[in-house]
């Protein structure tokens, strides 16, 4: 059985903290975080790495381009 | 946690990179506000002239508006127009350069308003250029006044009270009155608020570049786009209120497209 995985890296000053992307995120794994950039907005990061399956809705929404998305299948 | 970290950087590897912003986006911040839709607007334009190839053809024309910066974000050539002039402008390049690829990028305000005599007549003449045109329903930059594309009983900050129709009018569907035109080619309304709407934005940007390269008339491609800052809600909560307000009145899908209706519709210039 082939399991993907995926993981994303955000370009952690561009990002603006818009949350698009935790909206469509469909594994949950994308959340804001506590803290902030040197801009001052809580930027996305991978709340809960292993449920990201690469599905590039995030980069998809994201207006700002900050998001690449990689994903990895796993044949067992 | 350790385990995790290291199966994250074996998958970040070159090889397995779904998706990464495109070469021809610069790493300029954007000046927009967060969720703002023109960054997603102007992503998938990035990516289509990446992907076509067309980077040395392209030039595009920017607006009067928040997207009048647009020429600092995607690294093709730009030329950048008085409030409205984007379709007059765009047609004197393509007239002059007709093996460019040329295309406007207007917001509701600039298109629908100011430069509303601009765009009905260029598309009127079937000049064969890509129009872009993002409609937020709002003046966004100067802060949220009403627009002509403002919906019956939307408030404003010179709407209050909501668009009243005894004094304001009616919202201005641009984009069905261009489809009546003659001249134009293919005319669409898209959104960008989930991911599968951006995948079918990306594909009609798509489809009207190729039309642009077929010489048979305007493309037209409405984006329904959202403005948080002007409308007063978070991004979410925008696209939220974008789909149960926005899209009754502006619905999406292609209102004109030539070639599926009737091939022989399709204009050859004559060079």
């Amino acid at each position: 059985m082939a399991k993907v995985s995926g993981a994303v890296v955000v370009d952690i000053e561009k990002c603006k903290g818009c949350s698009l992307c935790v909206e469509a995120c469909p594994t949950l794994t994308l959340m804001l975080n506590r803290s902030v950039n040197n801009r001052g907005y809580h930027f996305c990061y991978m709340q809960i790495p292993e449920n990201c399956n690469g599905c590039a809705n995030c980069s998809a929404v994201c207006p700002d381009s900050c998001i690449s998305v990689y994903r990895l299948r796993i044949v067992h | 946690m350790a385990c995790v970290i290291e199966k994250i950087n074996e998958i970040i590897a070159p090889e397995n990179l779904v998706y990464a912003k495109s070469p021809l986006t610069n790493d300029d911040i954007m000046h927009y506000c967060p969720g703002c839709s023109h960054g997603v607007v102007q992503r998938l334009i990035a990516e289509v002239i990446e992907e076509m190839g067309i980077q040395e053809q392209s030039i595009g024309v920017t607006p009067v508006g928040c997207s009048v910066f647009a020429y600092k974000y995607i690294d093709i050539d730009w030329q950048e127009a008085a409030h409205g002039r984007a379709p007059a402008v765009a047609t004197a390049i393509k007239r002059l350069m007709p093996e460019k690829m040329v295309f406007s990028y207007q917001g509701d305000g600039d298109l629908a308003a100011i430069g509303t005599a601009e765009t009905l007549h260029a598309v009127n003449r079937g000049e064969n250029i890509v129009m872009l045109f993002i409609n937020n329903a709002i003046y966004g930059m100067t802060g949220g006044q009403m627009a002509p594309t403002t919906l019956v009983g939307q408030v404003t900050s010179t709407t209050p009270f909501g668009r009243n129709v005894d004094i304001n009018g009616y919202p201005l569907k641009i984009t069905d009155l261009i489809a009546q035109l003659p001249g134009a080619a293919y005319v669409t309304r898209q959104s960008v608020h989930t991911a599968a709407a951006v995948r079918r934005a990306k594909k009609a940007i798509r489809k009207a570049f190729e039309i642009q390269r077929l010489n048979c008339g305007t493309a037209f491609v409405e984006i329904v786009a959202t403005c948080s800052s002007g409308w007063k809600l978070s991004p979410v909560e925008s696209n939220k209120w974008m789909e149960e307000n926005m899209f009754p009145h502006y619905p999406l899908g292609d209102l004109k497209d030539s070639k599926r209706a009737d091939s022989g519709l399709y204009r050859i210039k004559s060079k």
